[in-house]
């Protein structure tokens, strides 16, 4: 019996490891294919386009990239620390509400949330008229800071985007353990001191994976930077592509912009590379929330409605307005299928990124290697890129395999097999894996770090294959943070445009092409149906989410 | 539902979806269109040729770069037949990169004026969209304005409100200008002209009338189908705005206003290329001609076509006769002149 | 020079339900006390209270003199004077052992901070791990730096809240012994809540014994466990059984073992309304009260534990009743066997039967 059982002990410590660690590089490694083909043209000269970026926009791209990047970054985490640390720790009225509808503003996409307030904002519309119709100005005798500028979009895309960072945050600080709180209290620290100089930076990692992925959409973002008429790199990817016909030149600046969100992650690990977040011992109590009183209570609820109202209640109000009163949409079958497609590609886009997720974050949990380690990160790169250039770096090796495929079946069988995977679901759905395997990935990341490497040990040591380890002992501990893996991915499809608008197949519209193509067409009211439909259709899996969010907390942390 | 069960039911259904939209849509009696023209701009018509010819189109709309580039790649195994685009410039630039075919067709050669096809057959053009100049009412009067070249005059300083440079239509306007009186004198243009502007540019075109309108500037360029778009919509303040505007036909004592053109190129590999043929012939039809007009304010490329009322009523004009592949090739002197000139 | 902590009256309580009530004592200066209890009866709720954690419902929690906690009155935390030390140690995982350590001295100039922290690590002979990180210390060095890291600020009284729990047994004793020699050495006034009262023994000069949020004894540990206040002491503290005794109506005390005389004897509340009559009372027998005899009792060895130095032997007496009963190591005797004991004490610990 015995000699029957060790030939198979053997096989699985000698060939599971080779099949994990392979597997792991290879869908790294196709997962980095789309950046790795941007970068690949780094070695293709464009001399002369670089000497007149240089001269002319370089500089602005640079320079407004930066503030716009910077201004996000104060503003995500002023609107989203604050309003998680509220909501974790005082009991207000409201509270309870505003718990989930904070994460609301997720649901809006940041290039509708740009037109509904130029709409409103601009001088001609209401605000402004208002103002004009009761003090009897006119043009030109008030100031009135203008939506359209570079300040404008660092609000509207703090507005859209501070969820992450609220998200996150508030699931690090419902972890928190009371105790450590309380050290610092009877060491000295008045309640600021121990917000910032404990509280804040045992929630970095948190903080710094909600950033990050704000920063990333920040730089991704091409729709509301387009509109306001603000040069960032992005704007200026498609200027020299489009404008100067010069794709290389293009590809350039993509890689240029990723190596420099490549660098400050690898920055940001590199400088708390020996810390450890988690707490030194299981036994302790969590956060209790308190209730505050007289004018401190209506303090915080003003802080916490004031995000929901500007990044969620206005701009949906308006959409709505417009829905109702102005737009030429009509309700047929046809809408329901754009609905239909919205929810088909989301929900698979979803689940597809997720078990992706799962099998690098595990893989590189399993068989920590520098290697692994660099194939997973570059694989989640796609995030800072702009979905465009993601599309294109998706269609050029798939095209190329298609065809090579097809000259060799005709060459060979004398059969056309023509385009297999150009033009159908599997490359959408292949580009969105790209895109957003950063947000799945950071979720189940997290969650993995939930379980103790003795877990894994303990049911090593119990006979279980690292498979049935995964099935049998991460998945039910980490459930609430896959299931946001989950939400997230859903709520970015919904949202997304750029790759979906290329790649694709024939009689194939999605809401967000519908919105984009009205609002393009400077429709923006007729626009207002589809886009207050992807809100509503996110609405739920927000609500769901941010259950997850404290529920995971309360429960395993 | 489980976790596991989602994630299987999730699987299966990402392989009916996979199954069901692949490729197979190559079969006869079809015809497959890459269109740059938006949906709702273009499905109208499309459902009419079906209707008539029986013969089916499918249609993947966006970006006319993103297209030719999605052709490229795609290459002799592209299932694309046509390619419309909304500009010159690019039907310029899919040729060059050798992804079209010259048609031969008697019906489109005299369907489309000569300056609005490629000379060999490559592509024809199906609509022509006009850029004028928009004058507020009350500040301004007609005869002040004469043409693009006056725009660069320093009496118009602070008083002009245009788009980004990012746009192609700005891009084609420069273009054409390069045609005309080269580089040189084009960038002393875009830097006066930039000198004048009232504001950083920002917004679409109807953003630039709304802008006149509200005061924040006396002139606008922009192209007439946002203009007629404003004045027939349901937004109350967008039409009151646009009231306040008139329209002006720059460079009519001259070569007249610049034009650009929607247009169709069969391409290269084309599966289906009667069928395109048949389509391309269908959207020049008289019929279809005018309906470009009553739906989106276009004119027609074809002579002899009724216009709309409201067409009637903004005048005849005299078109710049440019041959309109210079504007592909002109294009990127004409970003990095801008670039050069301070046009955001 | 005021006492460190002053208790008047106090209770507390979440919500409606009272967690703990009329709680007195004086913790003197120098002296380390305990709050000694099962779980749950308030102990740990009246720590945090001293802290500053919970607020008082009733009396007043004085910290050298002044009042820190009345009801309607909670003087925050950091403004009391104190050291706490966590159950989980509570370590900031994000600062090295020094800069968690300099954490409460942070008023002080660097080179001090530095001082303090090096003679800190000495003192609990850790002199290198100034860099390390929590999570690279063993439990022990954790618990130590815990502990220094709350003495670093040189608060007036220590708060210990059960430091030992998640030791093992062996080093649970010795870091005991260490922490009061430290504390000693610091000259710290301390307050330790634990359950376990032999950590309770190796540290505190005074043991306040609860159950359900009231003291039922402040004491010394001999006090404890040779008079202790009540039966719910004498059974939580040490070992020992309760022995039937018959008082009969001359006073006399007898039991299985015969008459008894004790030197003092200190006869339970109830039975002072009635001194004539006849009654039935328990007594409290300590194994260490039991000796062997040739002129005693025959009793049957039912039970042994071995315990190294000493061997704990539960006899069975012939009517039927359980006693306790300790030798050295080396009087090994089977199960089964019987043996002649009486008992021997000085004091009686007497109360109403049940």
């Amino acid at each position: 019996m015995e000699v029957a059982v060790q030939p198979g002990i053997e096989r699985e410590h000698k060939h599971r490891p080779g099949f994990w660690r392979a597997g792991v590089l290879l869908s790294a490694l196709l997962l980095a294919l789309p950046v790795l083909v941007v970068f690949s043209f780094v070695f293709v000269p464009a001399d002369e386009v670089w000497r007149h970026l240089a001269g002319t926009v370089l500089a602005d791209y640079l320079g407004n990239t930066s503030m716009l990047a910077l201004g996000v970054a104060f503003g995500v985490l002023l609107l989203g620390i604050p309003t998680a640390w509220a909501t974790t720790v005082y009991e207000f009225p409201g509270r309870r509400l505003l718990e989930w509808a904070l994460l609301l503003p997720l649901a809006i996409p940041a290039y509708i949330i740009a037109y509904t307030y130029t709409g409103l904002l601009d001088f001609a519309g209401p605000v402004q008229g208002l103002l004009r119709s009761i003090f009897g100005w006119s043009a030109g005798e008030y100031r009135f800071p203008e939506v359209r500028s570079l300040g404008g979009a660092v609000l509207m895309l703090s507005l859209v985007l501070y969820p992450y960072v609220y998200m996150m945050s508030r699931a690090s600080f419902l972890s928190q353990s009371l105790s450590t709180l309380e050290a610092g209290r009877v060491l000295g620290a008045g309640p600021w001191r121990v917000f910032f100089r404990i509280v804040l930076p045992l929630a970095r990692p948190a903080v710094v994976t909600g950033l990050s992925l704000a920063l990333m959409e920040t730089l991704a973002d091409y729709g509301t930077v387009q509109y306001f008429g603000i040069a960032t790199f992005t704007t200026g990817i498609f200027r020299t592509w489009f404008g100067l016909n010069d794709s290389a030149a293009a590809a350039q600046l993509a890689a240029l912009l990723m190596s420099f969100v490549f660098v400050l992650i690898l920055l940001e690990q590199y400088s708390r590379r020996r810390l450890r977040f988690y707490q030194t011992s299981g036994r302790y109590r969590h956060l209790q929330r308190h209730r505050v009183h007289g004018y401190r209570k209506w303090a915080v609820l003003l802080l916490c409605l004031l995000p929901l109202t500007f990044g969620f209640l206005i701009p949906a109000g308006q959409l709505l307005v417009w829905a109702f009163s102005i737009a030429e949409e009509t309700l047929d079958q046809h809408f329901f299928q754009l609905v239909g497609h919205t929810l088909t590609l989301a929900v698979s886009a979803a689940l597809i990124t997720l078990m992706l997720a799962l099998f690098l974050g595990y893989g590189r949990r399993l068989y920590p290697s520098r290697r692994i380690a660099f194939a997973v990160r570059l694989s989640a790169m796609g995030y800072a890129v702009p979905g465009t250039v993601i599309a294109v770096g998706v269609m050029l090796p798939f095209a190329w395999l298609d065809n090579h495929i097809d000259d060799w079946m005709r060459a060979y069988f004398g059969i056309s097999t023509g385009l297999l995977f150009s033009g159908t679901l599997f490359i959408l759905l292949f580009a969105y894996a790209v895109r957003f395997l950063a947000v799945s990935l950071q979720s189940v990341e997290s969650g993995l770090a939930r379980v103790t490497p003795n877990m894994d040990d303990a049911a090593r040591s119990l006979g279980y294959s690292p498979g049935r380890v995964l099935r049998k002992i991460h998945l039910p501990i980490m459930r609430g943070a896959l299931f946001s893996a989950l939400l997230l991915v859903f709520v970015d499809v919904l949202k997304e445009l750029p790759a979906t608008l290329i790649l694709r197949p024939f009689n194939f519209n999605t809401l967000a092409v519908r919105a984009y193509e009205l609002a393009s067409d400077e429709r923006l009211a007729d626009s207002s149906v589809a886009a207050l439909t992807i809100v509503a259709v996110g609405v739920l899996p927000v609500i769901m989410l941010s259950r997850a969010v404290s529920r995971s907390g309360q429960r395993d942390a | 539902m489980s976790f596991k069960k989602a994630i299987f039911s999730g699987a299966a259904m990402v392989l009916t979806a996979a199954t069901l939209f692949s490729t197979g849509v190559m079969a006869a009696g079809e015809v497959n269109l890459y269109s740059a023209r938006k949906e709702a701009l273009i499905k109208p018509l499309l459902d009419r040729f079906s209707e008539q010819t029986g013969i089916k189109v499918n249609l993947v709309t966006g970006d006319a770069d993103a297209l030719l580039k999605r052709l490229q790649s795609e290459g002799r195994n592209s299932p694309a037949d046509l390619l419309i685009t909304t500009d010159a410039g690019r039907l310029y630039r899919a040729v060059e990169a050798g992804v079209t075919q010259a048609v031969e067709s008697e019906t489109l050669r005299q369907a489309v004026p000569e300056a609005y096809r490629e000379p060999a057959g490559h592509w024809y053009g199906l609509s022509l969209r006009a850029r004028p100049i928009f004058y507020l009412k009350d500040k301004v009067s007609p005869g002040e304005l004469s043409s693009y070249e006056d725009l660069a005059d320093p009496k118009w300083a602070g008083r002009i409100c245009i788009r980004s440079s990012g746009n192609i239509y700005n891009q084609s306007l420069v273009a054409s200008m390069i045609a005309h009186s080269g580089e040189e004198k084009t960038e002393q243009w875009a830097a006066g002209l930039v000198r004048n502007f009232a504001r950083s540019p920002k917004g679409g075109d109807r953003d630039q009338i709304k802008a006149a309108a509200a005061g924040e500037c006396d002139i606008a360029v922009a192209n007439t189908y946002y203009y007629g778009g404003m004045l027939t919509g349901k937004d109350e303040s967008e039409r009151l705005a646009a009231e306040k505007v008139a329209l002006f036909w720059p460079n009519q004592s001259g070569r007249g206003t610049h034009v650009n053109i929607s247009g169709a190129a069969v391409t290269a590999h084309a599966g289906n290329r009667d069928n395109a043929i048949k389509l391309l012939e269908f959207l020049v039809q008289p019929e279809s001609q005018s309906w470009y007009a009553e739906v989106n304010y276009e004119y027609p490329v074809r002579d002899g076509v009724a216009w709309s009322d409201l067409l009637q009523q903004w005048g005849q004009f005299k078109s710049d006769n440019l041959n309109l592949s210079q504007l592909g090739k002109n294009n990127s002197s004409a970003v990095m002149i801008m670039d050069r000139a301070g046009w955001k | 020079m005021p006492d460190p902590l002053e208790l008047r009256q106090v209770a507390i309580a979440y919500g409606e339900t009272p967690v703990v009530q009329g709680m007195s004592m004086v913790l003197g200066s120098g002296e380390i006390g305990c709050l000694l209890g099962p779980s749950g009866c308030g102990k740990t709720t009246l720590l945090r209270a001293i802290a500053g954690f919970e607020p008082v419902r009733e009396g007043a929690i004085l910290i050298r003199g002044e009042q820190v906690s009345r009801p309607g009155y909670t003087l925050v935390p950091e403004k009391r004077g104190i050291g706490m030390v966590f159950q989980d140690f509570a370590l900031f995982p994000h600062l090295d052992v020094a800069r968690n350590i300099e954490f409460g001295i942070a008023h002080l100039p660097a080179s001090e901070r530095r001082s303090r922290v090096n003679e800190l690590l000495h003192l609990v002979s850790l002199p290198n791990i100034g860099s390390c990180y929590p999570h690279e210390l063993s439990g022990g060095q954790q618990q130590r730096v815990a502990l220094i890291r709350a003495l670093a600020p040189k608060p007036a009284l220590l708060l210990l809240d059960e430091p030992f729990s998640s030791m093992d047994v062996d080093l649970r004793e010795n870091l005991a012994r260490e922490v009061r020699q430290i504390l000693r050495s610091e000259q710290t006034s301390a307050l330790l809540v634990t359950h376990d009262q032999s950590e309770a023994f190796a540290m505190a000069d005074r043991i306040a014994v609860m159950q359900e949020g009231c003291i039922r004894q402040w004491d010394s540990a001999y006090n404890l466990y040779h008079k202790p206040a009540d039966r719910f002491v004498a059974g939580f503290i040490g070992q020992g059984v309760w022995l039937p005794l018959l008082r009969d109506s001359t006073g006399v005390l007898r039991s299985e073992f015969g008459p008894l005389f004790p030197d003092t004897v200190e006869m339970p509340h109830q039975s002072k309304g009635e001194p004539g009559g006849e009654m039935v009372l328990e007594m409290l027998l300590r194994p260490d009260d039991v000796v062997r005899s040739e002129d005693g009792v025959p009793a049957e060895v039912i039970d042994k534990s071995f315990r190294g130095a000493e061997i704990l032997y539960r006899l069975r007496l012939p009517s039927g009743t359980d006693i306790l009963y300790i030798t050295k190591g080396h009087n090994d005797l089977p199960v089964g066997t019987s043996i002649p004991v009486s008992i021997e004490m000085n004091e009686l610990v007497l109360f109403t039967a049940e």
